[in-house]
């Protein structure tokens, strides 16, 4: 396995991600453009939906030029692939604006570029999901951990209550519940939609995250807890523990060096799904918090009926799933030396 | 399998090595021939690289021929990695080949699908290695034991329970535990189990795959005995596929020795233990530990040097010659043909041990037949 | 060994420190579960001295395993209970502290375990594992501890162990595996070697190698070794003496001579009956022994054997209800049974020894 063989499987997996976000696109896409015609609706019903309210007839026909509605949902698709890859052209009246590749489409509502507005989005999402990560990672494995050597005691049954409480509580409970502990009546942290970039206010970025960070985490913070629990407890019984315990170790190195990192390895693949879950949005922390991430931005675009955007938010979230799918696969195989990838 | 040679009988066995000490041989079962395997072989593929080409083959069987005569018991022995496990399963069909035949009771059934071969399983059986892990937990003896007849929807005379009873009797558990799990039994107890639903639908044929390592000594012997027990009252047929030499030479009457997905050896028992041709053979023979103390000292013993090749590569012409302290140039260029030597032992080798003079020839006459040179082959410089 | 004076408590003190190199003595390994107390090792005691190999024999269950983990601590305090002593050069093991056990582990006292894929960890070079071994004991530099890991690669066979040694584990063939795990026993250079079952998960021709190997190693080094095995053949090739183990008890110890051609247990019998023998004419029929193990949480009352003996009903009931004490029936030669010796001699040259 040299390192021929590693870019040889990256590459094969990115070809298979493509394909992957191709069908994820063409799913969404036909669940917008291609089910309403097959409920009966006619180009013009649809068009009139994405105009707005009391559309006029001219408003009507060009947008549905502009959408190239009255043509058949596979050529609509096509161009939206079209301007993913090259771009797009869009006349509007007289103008034609360019959108440059890859272009996501025109949001209906506010007519932007669908792309700007993901952009603009994402580093809300960003520092909700990595700050919270960090936090949950950190105190779930730990907890865990300690859990699995004490395994009976009162320690190991009191975290693994409060990790039930944790996964079976949902986000707009705890969230609201801390928001009314902390920033109501205690005032020690800001309420929610106080979000402020971190290019702005560092301070005042930290601060309003706390909150959403520490609700967000308690969630999976009980997760892994209880999965780092069951793998220590499985890895402390394999046979090269006993070899480490025999070869005199302390067991302090037994623990660390030989058992932590084995169980680590599944901590890793269920990390880098909900990391990438959570990238495409967090939404019901972002609602909660009133942070304005991708999940608010994927909320507001589907009460709208703002489909482009809904279309892009799906393919952003899906590309972070994929990506991050790799990226803890090729870690896995710098981990274990006995997978190979191929 | 090449019938064109021809020994003498008795000469064979007076100039033998090692003369057979082995009381009365019993008439060998003349039966007909229940199974036939042909020229029989499984690779597995490897790919590799951004289009997953295949770059080559896990030989794991590569062109195995035998028989197997109605009421004998052939062994099938050798090390991990040797192929038997996956002869066995592809007898079974449970692997499909990737060429060779298949011939059972004159039926061709390697190509057979699934529902063609679903009233052949009344006949071909299988006795698995683990009695842990081959029978379903959640499940009653009686559920277990009586499957068989549910699947194939046979109709018992005094009913299934019954019949079922009748089974674990025969495999001497008490017909009482009809309604306990797996786990209320014991290791030797749970292969019992496994031998009573092979034997629901009274096979022909059964192949049992190391049905006792995974088992205690003392119960070992027990199983062992229920097997020959069973054989002889129900006229079973048996390829125990197993890697310790001293339990198949207990319980077959012939024995089929590979290396590498080849059949090296092939003779009666009495023949393959008390005149080993193959060099393999012999050094498998000579590396099992003898349970007596005082022939600790003075043994011959036959150490091969490192481990089994790969099979993925394995060694071109004689597969063996890489660990063999007889090899010669001739092994490592042609491959030497299954020859029988004497009615009842095949050997493939061009250098084999406890020869006859005449049998010396014979070797050297198939292998100039297969394409070696006269001078290559050893026809002069015998002794 | 100062240490073991002080902390070990006063009843051990005043005991005679043996002068074996190990002594065993009256060792009971108990597990408390919720079905009831399972005896996996019920009152055992042997001796061992340097340079000597010691065979232990025994089914599964029998509690051999379990003795060779007791005697390196590794039973976990909390579910284990241990009683009776373990002389180790002079040095009491059972009332030492876990930190005074685990100093001696690895260096005084090493083990090989059955399944040598299963027994490295797979994450780690086999390098690194011997040089960890290595320099928990030994206060020397990576380089250093380098070098020797690559200089016992070589001892135990490993061709070009400078490049192996940088190989994982996963990348070693079976029987190179089991040579790996013994060069990391063997890297502190142990006087007390355990080997449980070392050979059992190998081929036969590699299982030969194995055994020539640690027979060698052992004149080499001159450790005590005991190996631990279900393989009477196993045993009669590298032992000097057999104890043989069934629920949890020693039933029969002799020299390796006196095991196999006088022995004095019928359950020993039996075991010798049970297996075909290459080295025998094949007999038509094995001789079992009835029935299967006791289960260790209601062992037999009496003789614990005697519910799967052929001979338990000429003790006159005695079997049922007494349970035998090991005695010392000829020098050297112990065995727990209540029938007369020459009962028992005269069954065996009568009944058994020609059936094998």
């Amino acid at each position: 396995m040299g390192p021929f063989n590693v870019l040889a499987y990256i590459i094969r997996r990115l070809i298979g991600a493509v394909l992957m976000l191709l069908l994820v696109s063409l799913v969404t896409f036909g669940i917008f453009f291609w089910m309403p015609k097959l409920a009966g609706q006619t180009t013009d019903q649809i068009a009139a939906s994405y105009v707005g309210k009391a559309p006029t007839a001219e408003a009507i026909a060009a947008t549905k030029e502009r959408l190239h509605l009255d043509q058949p949902v596979v050529l609509q698709y096509g161009h939206y692939l079209k301007g993913i890859v090259a771009g797009q052209d869009f006349k509007a009246g007289p103008e034609v604006d360019h959108c440059p590749a890859p272009c996501l489409g025109y949001s209906f509502r506010t007519s932007q570029p669908v792309l700007p507005q993901l952009i603009d989005r994402a580093p809300a999402t960003l520092s909700l999901a990595a700050g919270a990560a960090l936090l949950w990672l950190v105190s779930g494995v730990t907890i865990g951990v300690l859990s699995a050597l004490r395994r009976g005691s009162f320690l190991d049954r009191a975290a693994m209550v409060i990790a039930l409480g944790g996964v079976s509580l949902p986000i707009y409970f705890t969230g609201l519940l801390s928001l009314a502990i902390f920033s109501y009546n205690l005032k020690i942290f800001p309420g929610g939609g106080s979000y402020r970039p971190f290019s702005e206010d560092p301070l005042h970025w930290f601060e309003s995250l706390v909150l959403p960070w520490v609700t967000l985490a308690f969630l999976y913070a009980a997760m892994y807890a209880r999965l780092t629990r069951a793998g220590m407890l499985e890895t402390l019984g394999e046979d090269y523990i006993r070899t480490a315990r025999a070869k005199g170790l302390p067991e302090k190195t037994v623990i660390t060096k030989h058992a932590l990192r084995s169980s680590l390895t599944p901590i890793l693949t269920v990390f880098g799904l909900d990391l990438g879950l959570l990238l495409g949005g967090a939404v019901l922390t972002e609602n909660t918090f009133s942070i304005p991430g991708l999940g608010q931005l994927a909320i507001a675009a589907i009460n709208g009926g703002d489909l482009p955007v809904v279309l892009g938010v799906t393919l952003l979230a899906a590309t972070f799933v994929v990506l991050l799918n790799l990226v803890v696969d090729v870690l896995y195989a710098a981990i274990d030396p006995r997978v190979r990838l191929g | 399998m090449s019938g064109d040679t021809t020994v003498s009988t008795s000469k064979t066995i007076q100039d033998a090595a090692k003369p057979a000490p082995e009381p009365a041989p019993e008439p060998r079962p003349q039966g007909e021939v229940m199974l036939e395997v042909d020229n029989l072989g499984k690779h597995f593929p490897v790919t590799a690289g951004l289009l997953r080409r295949q770059v080559g083959a896990v030989k794991a069987v590569d062109g195995v021929s035998f028989s197997v005569r109605k009421g004998e018991t052939l062994g099938l022995v050798g090390e991990s990695g040797c192929g038997k496990s996956t002869t066995g399963r592809m007898i079974m069909r449970l692997l499909d080949p990737s060429f060779g035949r298949i011939t059972f009771e004159g039926r061709d059934i390697t190509k057979l699908s699934r529902g063609q071969m679903r009233p052949l399983r009344r006949d071909l059986q299988m006795i698995f290695q683990d009695p842990y892990s081959s029978l379903n937990p959640r499940q009653t003896v009686g559920a277990i034991v009586g499957a068989p007849f549910r699947l194939q929807n046979i109709r018992t005379e005094h009913g299934v329970k019954r019949a079922v009873q009748d089974l674990l009797e025969l495999v001497g558990l008490n017909p009482e535990h009809y309604n306990r799990y797996p786990h209320e039994f014991s290791g030797g107890q749970r292969q019992r189990i496994g031998i009573a639903r092979t034997l629901a639908l009274k096979p022909k044929l059964i192949v049992a795959d190391e049905p006792v390592s995974a088992l205690d000594v003392s119960v070992q012997a027990q199983v062992v005995n229920l097997m020959e027990d069973l054989q002889d009252e129900l006229d079973l047929t048996y390829v125990v596929i197993a890697h310790d030499l001293s339990v198949v030479r207990h319980i077959s009457d012939r024995v089929a020795v590979m290396y590498l997905g080849k059949i090296v050896e092939v003779a009666d028992r009495a023949e393959l233990y008390e005149r080993p041709m193959h060099p393999y053979t012999n050094a498998l023979l000579s590396a099992v530990p003898v349970p007596d103390p005082s022939l600790r000292e003075g043994r011959e013993r036959i150490r091969l040097q490192g481990d089994v090749p790969s099979p993925l590569d394995p060694p071109p012409a004689c597969r063996f010659h890489t660990r063999c302290w007889k090899a010669q140039e001739i092994c490592k260029t042609v491959e030497p043909p299954l020859v029988r030597l004497s009615p009842g032992h095949e050997v493939a080798c061009h250098f084999p041990e406890n020869a006859t003079v005449s049998e010396t020839d014979t070797v050297a006459k198939a292998a100039v037949a297969h394409g070696a040179s006269p001078d290559e082959a050893p026809l002069a410089d015998q002794d | 060994m100062t240490a073991s004076d002080e902390t070990a408590p006063a009843e051990f003190a005043e005991r005679a420190r043996p002068s074996a190199f190990l002594e065993v003595r009256d060792l009971k390994i108990h597990f408390p579960t919720d079905d009831g107390v399972v005896k996996s090792v019920d009152g055992l005691s042997f001796q061992l001295e340097r340079g000597r190999t010691l065979g232990i024999v025994g089914e599964s269950g029998s509690g051999k395993s379990v003795t060779s983990l007791g005697i390196l601590g590794l039973h976990n305090r909390q579910n284990a209970r241990v009683s009776g002593e373990i002389w180790l050069d002079g040095q009491e093991l059972v009332g030492s502290t876990p930190e005074q056990v685990r100093r001696l582990r690895g260096r005084q006292m090493a083990m090989i375990f059955q399944d040598p894929l299963s027994s490295m960890h797979p994450f780690y070079t086999v390098g690194k594992q011997i040089i960890e071994a290595y320099r928990v004991h030994n206060d020397v530099s990576k380089a250093v501890a380098r070098k020797h890991a690559i200089d016992m690669l070589g001892r135990v066979g490993i061709p070009k162990p400078d490049q192996r040694v940088d190989d994982y584990p996963h990348q070693f063939s079976g029987g190179m595996r089991q040579r790996a795990m013994i060069a990391m026993a063997l890297s502190c250079d142990p006087e007390l070697l355990i080997a449980d079952e070392p050979t059992t998960a190998l081929d036969v021709t590699v299982q030969a190698q194995i055994l020539d190997l640690i027979r060698d190693l052992q004149e080499e080094f001159n450790s005590a070794v005991i190996m631990i095995t279900h393989d009477l053949g196993v045993v009669a090739e590298l032992s000097d003496d057999i104890l043989v183990m069934y629920a949890g008890r020693c039933v029969e110890y002799a020299a390796v001579e006196d095991a196999f051609h006088r022995p004095l247990h019928p359950y020993t019998w039996g075991l010798l009956g049970s297996m075909p023998r290459l080295d025998r004419e094949r007999s038509e029929r094995l001789m079992p022994i009835k029935g299967s193990p006791p289960s260790l949480i209601n062992v037999p009352d009496g003789c614990p054997f005697h519910p799967r003996c052929p001979y338990g009903e000429l003790t006159g009931g005695k079997a049922d209800t007494e349970r035998p004490e090991l005695r010392e029936l000829e020098p050297g030669h112990k065995a727990a049974c209540h029938l007369p010796l020459e009962q028992r001699r005269e069954i065996w040259n009568a009944e058994i020894a020609p059936k094998l």
